[in-house]
């Protein structure tokens, strides 16, 4: 193994402090769950203590009761599954009057995650959310695939992303950090992140599903009952990867979250590696409930082993290879 | 006592054939003490490095805490894809990481009433617990087994030790009735005056028990087998119309929820749908 760019050899697991400030909150690990894979995280409560986790980032959550899409909303498929779920939830107030404060009393981090089908949404659920406490963070979602839109995805115009974000701005405290999650589904993922911090994000988190469809060669016909679904899991990881890297290469001040397919803590590490700050687990928890403490702790052990101290030593160090590398 | 679920690494004790099914015993420590009859477990199949990343659901068929094996769950199930082929290659002393107990339970009479309890396929499985608590309470159990032929019966001999009586169909006639357990069910009804059947199997089936229970002014309980992602309430997949307490109509979690529902909550003709006038449906017209 090649150790390079720290103080000297491997340190003890005990030696690296995970905790990380991600455009200006503190959280104790860069690993938090991911919306849509965490519910509010009352769920999660028998497996993870969610006050040691990074952030709970809730299910996107729209201005009304919604009752999503109808089944099946899911297909497994090679490392990953499609899933049409129409974002079903309780809407905003029931949300800030039942589930907010649940996560807050806990001691979690709660990461806000809203969704809109207008930018009058967008601005209204900004205004609802920025008269709450307890919210650490708001997370933008934009690019949520499945929303009964038409295709018209906010994330998928840099000019619209833009008006999304700035309508939530203008709503929220000044210092109540705002994370624009973008799709993978664009052209160049780049121009959007741009445009998204110009209206007043304060980070990214990349990436959302991409557009997906499974046929079932039995039946003859889409399995899903939203016929197209986003793909997430291990089988997107690399396309994740692949958008961290480019716009922490455009602009290494953002803060970016990293999410897509992150199983262990060597995923997390990789998604560091190309410019993320933290790191996200959506699907794997599935697979996982306690995820997010072991690819916690998974992380630890190979920044110890590198003799890293700290996740922030590594973030984009892909960029700079370094020169000569210790053996 | 803490019913909440439990994520343990368990150890295979013992996969048995069963007819058509498999028959798979698992070491898996401080689940069975919580569990209660309807109740199910999430598997992670294919091990750690698996592209299977969903587990897979299983009614629980026998949990015995602090057996001579330690705390063992059971359950019983037909290869149906990939994961549960895994499953049934898997040896004594193999690990299979358990999530559970998951759901709520079969809801009990509390007065000692008789029950008829019909079970479609493996779907028996979870019967014989509740066989066993219901007779604890003094209701005389009556069981209905069903299935496409003799091999996909589950637990016929172990119904005759446990119930007061037994209807077994199969629809090629290789046993019992020919038929299906709907066809026998209006005749145990009648003769045994139960006013509760208990229901676990397929969708139609279950669709034809909660109807045929209406009829008779009878309550049903039926365990739903919905395709589910996550199995703890987290994805939001596995959802339902379901009339709640208040007559509205939601889309809910049969994982968390279920999957074990009052039979005539279930908006059954509409499972795959989400029904006009459901909690947050979309309103009809253009744009929204
Ligand atoms: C609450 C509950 C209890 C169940 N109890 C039993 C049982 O006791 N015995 C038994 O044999 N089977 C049971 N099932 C069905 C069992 O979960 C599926 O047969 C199994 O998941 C199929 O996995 P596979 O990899 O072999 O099939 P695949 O078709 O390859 O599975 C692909 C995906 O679809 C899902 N899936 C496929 N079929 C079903 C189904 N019928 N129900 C739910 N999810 C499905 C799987 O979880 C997986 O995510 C139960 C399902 C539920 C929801
Ligand atoms: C079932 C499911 C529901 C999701 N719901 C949301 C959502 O409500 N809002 C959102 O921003 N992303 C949602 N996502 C996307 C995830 O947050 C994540 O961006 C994506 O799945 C990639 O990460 P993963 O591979 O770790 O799952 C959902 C994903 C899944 C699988
Ligand atoms: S299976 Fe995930 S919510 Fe029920």
């Amino acid at each position: 193994m090649t150790t390079v760019e720290s103080a000297g050899g491997p340190t003890t697991g005990s030696d690296v402090d995970l905790g990380v400030t991600l455009a200006g909150v503190y959280l104790p690990t860069p690993v938090m769950t991911a919306s849509g894979c965490a519910a509010a995280g009352r769920e999660l409560s028998p497996f993870l203590d969610l006050s040691a986790i990074g952030a709970v980032v809730t299910k996107s959550v729209m201005l009304d009761a919604r009752s999503g899409r109808p089944t099946p909303r899911m297909v497994e498929t090679p490392s990953g599954m499609l899933n049409s779920i129409g974002l079903q939830g309780p809407g905003i107030d029931a949300f800030l009057a039942r589930d907010l404060p649940w996560l807050v009393e806990r001691g979690a981090r709660a990461v806000v995650s809203i969704a809109g089908g207008s930018l009058g949404e967008y601005a209204e659920l900004g205004r609802r959310l920025g008269a709450s406490p307890g919210v650490a963070a708001v997370e933008v979602n934009i690019s949520c695939p499945n929303v009964e839109d038409r295709g018209q995805v906010f994330a998928c115009d840099p000019v619209q992303a833009a008006r999304a974000v700035s309508a939530v701005r203008r709503g929220i405290p000044r210092d109540l950090p705002l994370l624009a999650k973008l799709s993978p589904d664009v052209t160049d993922i780049v121009t959007v992140a741009a445009s998204v911090m110009e209206a007043g994000a304060s980070g990214l988190t990349m990436i959302n599903t991409t557009l997906g469809l499974a046929i079932d060669p039995d039946t003859l016909a889409p399995v899903l009952g939203g016929v197209t679904g986003g793909l997430s899991g291990p089988a997107i990881r690399p396309m994740a990867v692949r958008c961290v890297w480019q716009v922490h290469a455009a602009m290494p001040d953002v803060p970016v979250v990293g999410v897509g397919g992150v199983r262990t803590g060597r995923d997390a590490l990789e998604f560091l590696l190309a410019g993320a700050h933290a790191v996200q687990i959506g699907t794997v928890l599935f697979n996982d409930p306690s995820a997010p403490h072991r690819v916690a702790e998974e992380l630890r052990a190979e920044l110890s082993q590198r003799g890293f101290r700290s996740p922030s030593e590594v973030v984009g160090l892909a960029h700079r290879p370094p020169a000569a590398a210790p053996s | 006592m803490n019913r909440e679920p439990l994520q343990v690494r368990g150890r295979v004790l013992s996969v048995d054939r069963a007819g058509e099914y498999h028959h798979l015993t698992l070491v898996a420590p401080g689940v069975a003490e919580r569990t209660r009859p309807g109740a199910f477990v999430a598997l992670a199949v294919g091990g750690e490095t698996s592209a299977m990343l969903l587990r897979r659901a299983f009614s629980i068929y026998r949990a015995k805490a602090s057996g001579v094996y330690g705390d063992t769950v059971e359950v019983v199930f037909a290869v149906h894809g990939s994961g549960t082929a895994w499953l049934a290659d898997r040896r004594a002393a193999d690990e299979v990481d358990v999530v559970g107990p998951l759901g709520r339970p079969f809801t009990l009479p509390t007065e000692p009433v008789p029950c008829v309890l019909v079970g479609g396929g493996y779907g028996s499985a979870p019967l014989f617990a509740l066989a066993e608590r219901l007779r604890e309470r003094g209701c005389p159990v009556h069981m209905v087994l069903g299935g496409a032929t003799e091999r996909r019966l589950f637990g016929v001999l172990e119904a005759r030790r446990s119930a007061q009586t037994v209807a077994v169909t199969t629809e090629d006639g290789s046993a019992g009735t020919t038929g299906r357990v709907i066809d026998v069910l209006p005749e145990v009804l009648a003769r045994t005056g139960a006013p509760v059947v208990y229901a676990c199997g397929p969708m139609g089936m279950l669709r034809a028990v909660a109807g045929l229970a209406a009829e008779h002014g009878v309550w049903s309980q039926c365990a739903v087998e919905e395709s589910m992602a996550c199995g703890v309430g987290v994805c939001m997949t596995c959802v339902l119309p379901v009339r709640d307490d208040d007559g509205l109509v939601r889309m809910v979690r049969s994982c968390v929820e279920g999957p074990v529902f009052r039979g005539e909550r279930v908006l059954w003709d509409a499972v795959g749908t989400v029904p006009a006038g459901t909690v947050g449906a979309p309103r009809v017209g253009p744009g929204r």
